[in-house]
């Protein structure tokens, strides 16, 4: 049987600005900061206070309703600042780097003679926990339940997406110990996916289950290959990781140290040279953006993450927890005179209403950030299937989570989506609804009454 | 300082006022807003819905002047002023100033009135209820004018369109939320609230009610006659489709009809206009017209077997062969134009092969067996709109099952 996935339906959303494979040291950044919200669902128990000196690797805060699941300091230095919300909610952590990188020791653990418990306990105790996230709901996993298998996605899709194949070379080791390590974890297989054409360091690992994907974005997504290759029933939990946070996995076996270093593709149209850079989780985008970047007076938008899915920074904001790259595209904050009835060549449209973009299916696009108009309400029909290659009802599923009715959720298989997975369909809304918030509301609904 | 700024500026000043959204309504229609992506997707396609409404008027404005032609051109046949065009399409008997300047006069002013009506309304909605104006009445609007008789009375149509754009769109919740097209919601309640000016043989030609009325009062006129194709077949005087003649005419559009809907060509044209810009659904397009053809074939079938003899009445429907439904009467407009709306039609793929096939399917059904108006798109496209969420829920279901069954494989 061909472990083989193609995907037909789907869009690939070609931009200007790919970064080009060379590698440069980012600036070490003064401050990391970590915020808590990028672990969503999470109720964050400080113990690093302000004005604490820490290693790497020592725990800044643990989860208020599973206290083994712990977040740890990318550097050493002091904290600084806890950045406080409405209702003493802690948005941001930030630590004032000595540059040292001072790590803590967690000690070797060889994962092939190591028991599942012992490998649980020695991610959990180093901040690694974090990196393993779990479906249904699409949050950090529970320690407590099995996973029936792991999905880890070697092959980016997304637009301006980090070539991992080319950021994952030379770390064949850390890979291995950390599929080693994740196979204790489950009864299943763990299944990673490669492009088709690629010479991905991950296609050479043993113990895993490889798949081929070949087809337009989000082929690459997990969502979608978990979708294809084994779907996610009710009462069954599967896992995923990034394949570069295996690497810091992989790492603390390997060293005993929680090493949050990061190669990152700086991309987007506005920036003048893209490229890569090795840098740590949490630091500044600043270090990045600045230097054949954009200039300081540039109208743009610093995203990290990708352009569909990633999360909007301020200049002096940093690098999110799991994102692999750094989106900069200009701002779209203008008008346009009848910019909804003109014919449109620079824009990317699924239709061809007096747009263009079909003609040149391989031209890179400058895209901004502009709606390109108003907030509706669901008109029109068909055009989310053309992007949505899991076997269910976009469009369905998406009111259901509106009216917040459970049952229809959970059988139209809310169990199998994130809020990523509908990023594409987002994108092509006439109606410009919000689809990832949507499902990340029906999916927080679901988690806090079914659990 | 440009339009452009004066213009942002009025909106910022004014932005908590109630009469926001009229203002925005027309202030978007200038300048595509600068809004930017906040949570979500940072980038967005380039359509939105004003885009999709307008492909569709531009679909339709073909119908829109080929309907202000044959409205001259028909009034100045059925005086007897003008000879029967011979030429084909392009005859220049047709395509007349003279006969461009009758339909102008008669169609402008139902063109302002669904317009000015309808629009009126959506900016009382959206200011009482606080959104911003929705586009569905763009095309709401442009269809109104080409599905009415020439001659009918501006405040009937006016009444009409409050009657649709209220109880079939506003009530449910406004644009995307309706149950049943607005368009043929209009259309019906004119058709049920004053039958005399929505059938019959006089009302499809402009000036032939006027003659008929002048008459009964004493005038010595020849009465003129506007009966549609679909009229006189449903009275089983077949003459009108009999020869090769007829039925290019029919084609072409050169017959009493609705203000839009008698150009098969125009309207197939607009058609695949729409399925190759992707707005319209060519699902819902062609499996209608395949429900039509099996429908009519059906009939052609019965009447082959001698079963319904020359004196029955539905004998001249009956008969008329079966790739002929599709020229005559609204059908053409009513699949392309109004089946296809996304909020009425099924939404998923699977349903809309089904909805589209019993549209036309029920069409031609109710075209033969109803005594009283002898055309049933509007009433299909109604009564499918009206189940279009039933085949949802069963096509939706083959997927829960689906998902249900793969639960029972693994648990078993």
């Amino acid at each position: 049987m061909s472990n083989d996935i193609r995907i037909k339906k789907g869009l690939d959303i070609k931009l200007k600005g790919e970064a080009e494979k060379t590698i440069e040291q980012a600036i070490i950044s003064n401050y990391c900061t970590i915020r808590p919200e990028d672990f969503h669902g999470i109720i964050p128990k400080l113990i690093a206070k302000e004005g604490t000196q820490i290693k790497a690797g020592e725990v800044l805060f643990y989860d208020k309703s599973n206290e083994l699941i712990k977040f740890v300091s990318p550097v050493s230095g002091k904290v600084i600042e806890v950045v406080r919300g409405p209702k003493r909610r802690i948005d941001a952590i930030k630590i004032e780097s000595d540059k040292s990188l001072d790590y803590h020791d967690f000690g070797k653990l060889d994962a092939n003679s190591a028991a599942a418990e012992a490998i649980k306990a020695h991610l959990l105790a180093s901040g690694c926990w974090p990196f393993i996230k779990q479906r249904p709901y699409d949050v950090i996993a529970n320690p407590n339940k099995l996973p029936k298998a792991i999905f880890i996605s070697g092959y980016a899709s997304a637009p301006l997406a980090a070539d991992l194949d080319f950021t994952l070379q030379g770390k064949e080791a850390e890979l291995q110990a950390a599929i080693t390590a994740l196979s204790k974890l489950t009864d299943g297989k763990i299944h990673v996916s490669v492009g088709k054409t690629s010479s991905s360091p991950l296609a050479g690992l043993s113990g895993i289950t490889l798949h081929k994907v070949s087809g337009p974005h989000p082929s690459g997504n997990v969502g979608t290959q978990i979708n294809k290759i084994n779907p996610i029933n009710k009462g069954e939990i599967v896992w995923t990781v990034n394949p570069q946070d295996l690497v810091i996995i992989g790492e603390l076996f390997l060293t005993g140290k929680f090493n949050a270093e990061r190669l990152v593709a700086l991309v987007g149209s506005s920036i003048e040279k893209p490229r890569y850079f090795k840098t740590l989780i949490g630091s500044e985008v600043s270090t990045m953006v600045y230097d054949k970047g954009i200039s300081k007076d540039t109208n743009a938008r610093i995203i990290s993450g990708n352009v569909l899915t990633g999360k909007q920074v301020q200049p002096d904001g940093a690098l999110d927890y799991y994102s692999n790259i750094i989106s900069v595209i200009p701002e779209g904050d203008d008008y346009d005179f009848f910019g909804w009835n003109k014919p449109i060549f620079d824009k990317v449209s699924t239709s061809r209403a007096l747009t263009f973009s079909w003609l040149s299916p391989n031209k890179k696009y400058d895209l901004n950030t502009n709606t390109n108009g108003e907030h509706r309400a669901f008109v029109v029909t068909g055009s989310y299937e053309e992007v949505f290659p899991l076997d269910m009802y976009p469009l369905q599923i998406l009111k259901a989570c509106m009216y917040k009715d459970l049952d229809e959720m959970e059988a139209l298989g809310m169990y199998e989506v994130a809020p990523e997975d509908f990023a594409l369909t987002e994108f092509v809304c006439v109606s410009k609804q919000p689809h990832q918030k949507i499902i990340r509301e029906g999916l927080d609904l679901m988690l806090k009454e079914i659990g | 300082m440009g339009l452009k700024s004066k213009l942002h500026q009025f909106k910022e000043k004014n932005r908590d006022k109630k009469w926001l959204p009229a203002f925005s309504a027309i202030h978007t229609f200038l300048f595509l807003p600068n809004e930017t992506t906040h949570g979500g997707t940072h980038i967005k396609v380039a359509d939105d819905l004003k885009r999709t409404m307008n492909t569709v008027i531009m679909a339709m404005l073909p119908c829109l002047i080929f309907g202000m032609f044959n409205a001259g051109y028909q009034h100045h046949l059925a005086l007897g002023e003008i000879q029967a065009v011979t030429q084909g399409f392009f005859s220049p008997e047709f395509w007349t100033m003279d006969n461009f300047m009758v339909g102008f006069w008669k169609i402008l002013p139902l063109v302002i009135v669904s317009y000015g009506v309808g629009l009126g309304i959506e900016f009382i909605f959206a200011i009482i209820k606080g959104h911003e104006v929705e586009e569905g009445y763009l095309v709401t609007g442009m269809l109104v004018p080409l599905i009415v008789p020439i001659d009918i009375p501006l405040w009937m149509l006016a009444v009409a369109v409050v009657f649709g754009v209220v109880i079939g769109k506003e009530v449910f919740g406004g644009t995307g939320m309706n149950i049943l097209n607005p368009a043929l919601t209009i259309r019906a309640f004119l058709f049920f609230a004053y039958p005399t000016w929505m059938s019959g043989d006089k009302v499809w030609v402009h000036g032939a009610k006027e003659r008929a009325n002048q008459i009964a009062t004493g005038e010595n006129l020849d009465a003129i006659s506007g009966e549609t194709i679909l009229g006189s077949l449903a009275q089983n005087s077949k003459e009108m489709v009999d020869s090769a003649t007829d039925i290019w005419n029919a084609f072409y559009g050169f017959i009493p009809g609705s203000v839009g809907e008698t150009s098969a060509i125009l309207i197939l044209l607009g058609g695949l206009f729409l399925i190759f810009t992707k707005i319209g659904s060519w699902r819902i397009m062609l499996s209608s017209v395949l429900g039509a053809i099996a429908m009519g074939l059906i009939f052609n079938g019965v009447v082959d077997t001698g079963i319904v003899g020359e004196s029955s009445k539905f004998y001249g429907l009956m008969s008329t062969t079966w790739w002929h439904h599709l020229l005559i009467g609204g059908f053409a407009f009513g699949i392309v134009f109004m089946a296809t709306d996304p909020v009425t039609a099924s939404q998923t793929n699977k349903g809309k092969w089904i909805y589209g096939f019993l549209v036309g399917f029920i069409s031609i059904m109710i075209r033969v067996f109803n005594p009283a108006y002898p055309e049933g798109v509007m009433l299909a496209i109604l009564l499918m709109n009206v189940f279009a969420p039933t085949i949802d829920h069963y096509v939706v279901r083959g997927n829960v099952k689906k998902r249900m069954k793969r639960l029972k494989v693994k648990t078993a």
